[in-house]
């Protein structure tokens, strides 16, 4: 439980160093590290290894690891940007938003009537936290591959979420979230580019201008 | 309260303080693979001012002779309170931290009048900047505080400072050496080498202090360094678990350590940009902040 409980506490201060990176190329890498963070903890919780569980981790370490941030890598080169210059929110204001969710997030959990097993784990407060962070990502930022990112941290709080119904949650499930999440960065990737070429900028607040 | 152990405690702040400036210059030419200044050129320069006279401006008034004092007293003044690894604090009472804190406030008060006594709005600037780095960096302090006496149930200084810090010690020693850095204007914050007038803080507001005067200020700045290294490694380490010869063998040690670690992200690291500043105190403020809320469930539980 102390590992579990320590590898958690990392993932959420991935979140704040998420949130208060500027640089492009370490935003993907926070993401990226708590993806495969997120990918190990199943490994720590089931104490009887079977090939499910593991090729759960294999699956999640290698999209939130690796494919995921290879692709946004990819598209941030094609488009040439590595900084968010000008954030709707700034990153002082986005990181201490998202330290009082943490802190929020652990006072609300001894309010839930959880599980006396699920009570002593960081899971639940980790998994509000993380959604939180994803959600001022996605609308604190207005460069696309950051939000991009901040939906990636959105999706990593529901997985942690669904971490607690572990043992009983058909791998398929699991499977199909991860399919649909590297689907979907597929489309936005492409999205990406056609923005550039339309607008010679990445940045979301010039889609709100009408032109001819 | 034996006269012997009052004069011991005052040499190791007064003679001790100005090896650990020589030290990390060690390091720093170490690493560049320079051969560097020695480690004792702080005191060759602090005897050099000591000789020279003082020049002054014609807007400052007497307090800007006074008040490089007021702030090297007060500075001593919060050192004294700082228990010394085996040989405890001098005179540890309740309540003694908040005595610790406010004493180096009133040191930077002063050192920013004294700035200001000059009349350049230059001199201004500096001690603007430095003031509104310290509000961030004060935060981080009392939050470390904070942690430390929910930690220890205790707000005396010794009793505080005596058992490790526990399960926070991760999370309080990355944020007391980010406040260490700051306070002592070190590089990430401001580059005590530098000379130009748009990167300067600290350096800014002695600009026009000379001779004595700016011996006692250095002085007081080594000090306020030694201070901090030493609070430092007594958070962090279990002073009061260890023997006498270890817990002087640690206090030293982690004085050291904390020595050359600064000495190296000073040769590593760039100044960073004024607008990254708050960034990076408001992340030892958060590193603060959740060592406290650990030690809160700690102590709850």
């Amino acid at each position: 439980m102390a590992y579990l409980n320590l590898l958690i506490g990392l993932s959420m201060g991935l979140n704040l160093l998420a949130l208060g990176s500027s640089r492009l190329p370490r935003l993907i890498r926070a993401m990226s590290a708590q993806g495969v963070i997120l990918g190990m903890l199943p490994l720590i919780m089931q104490h009887d290894l079977d090939w499910q569980i593991i090729l759960l981790a294999v699956a999640t370490v290698a999209g939130k690891g690796v494919l995921i941030p290879t692709l946004l890598r990819k598209a941030m080169r094609t488009v040439y940007i590595s900084r968010e210059l000008e954030p709707l929110i700034g990153f002082v204001p986005s990181i201490l938003l998202g330290a009082v969710g943490a802190i929020f997030a652990l006072a609300a959990t001894e309010a839930l009537p959880l599980l006396p097993g699920d009570a002593q784990s960081l899971l639940v407060p980790a998994a509000l936290a993380t959604m939180f962070s994803g959600v001022i990502l996605l609308v604190g930022r207005s460069k696309a591959i950051s939000q991009v990112c901040g939906y990636l941290i959105l999706e990593n709080g529901i997985y942690l979420f669904g971490l607690l119904l572990v043992a009983s949650m058909p791998l398929t499930v699991e499977a199909g979230v991860l399919l649909d999440l590297t689907a979907g960065v597929f489309i936005i990737g492409i999205v990406i580019d056609r923005i550039q070429r339309a607008f010679d900028s990445l940045d979301t607040r010039k889609l709100t201008a009408l032109r001819e | 309260m034996h006269v012997l152990d009052v004069v011991g405690r005052l040499a190791f702040w007064l003679l001790l303080a100005p090896l650990v400036p020589g030290l990390i210059n060690r390091v720093k030419a170490w690493v560049a693979g320079r051969r560097g200044p020695p480690v004792l050129q702080l005191y060759f320069d602090l005897a050099r001012l000591w000789r020279k006279s003082v020049v002054l401006s014609e807007l400052a008034s007497p307090a800007f002779l006074l008040l490089p004092a007021v702030t090297w007293v007060t500075i001593l003044a919060a050192a004294s309170l700082v228990p010394l690894g085996p040989w405890g604090a001098f005179h540890g009472f309740k309540g003694d931290v908040l005595l610790m804190l406010y004493l180096l406030g009133l040191a930077r008060f002063s050192m920013a009048w004294a700035a200001m006594e000059t009349g350049s709005a230059f001199e201004g600037m500096g001690a603007a900047r430095e003031v509104s780095y310290a509000v961030l960096a004060e935060a981080a302090m009392v939050g470390a505080v904070l942690a430390l006496s929910v930690n220890a149930h205790s707000l005396t200084l010794s009793t505080m400072l005596a058992p490790s810090a526990g399960a926070c010690a991760a999370l309080l020693s990355a944020g007391l050496f980010i406040v260490l850095l700051a306070e002592n204007c070190r590089v990430p914050f401001d580059d005590p080498n530098t000379h130009l007038e748009l990167t300067m803080i600290h350096e800014v507001m002695v600009l026009d202090h000379s001779g004595p005067p700016l011996a006692v200020i250095l002085h007081g700045a080594s000090i306020k360094l030694l201070l901090f290294s030493v609070l430092l490694t007594e958070a962090i380490l279990p002073m009061g678990a260890l023997s006498p010869w270890a817990a002087a063998g640690a206090l030293i040690g982690g004085v050291l350590a904390t020595t050359i670690l600064v000495g190296l992200v000073e040769s590593l690291l760039a100044r960073f940009a004024f607008r990254r500043v708050p960034l990076l105190l408001t992340t030892a403020f958060l590193f603060c902040l959740f060592a406290l809320l650990i030690a809160w469930n700690g102590a709850n539980a």
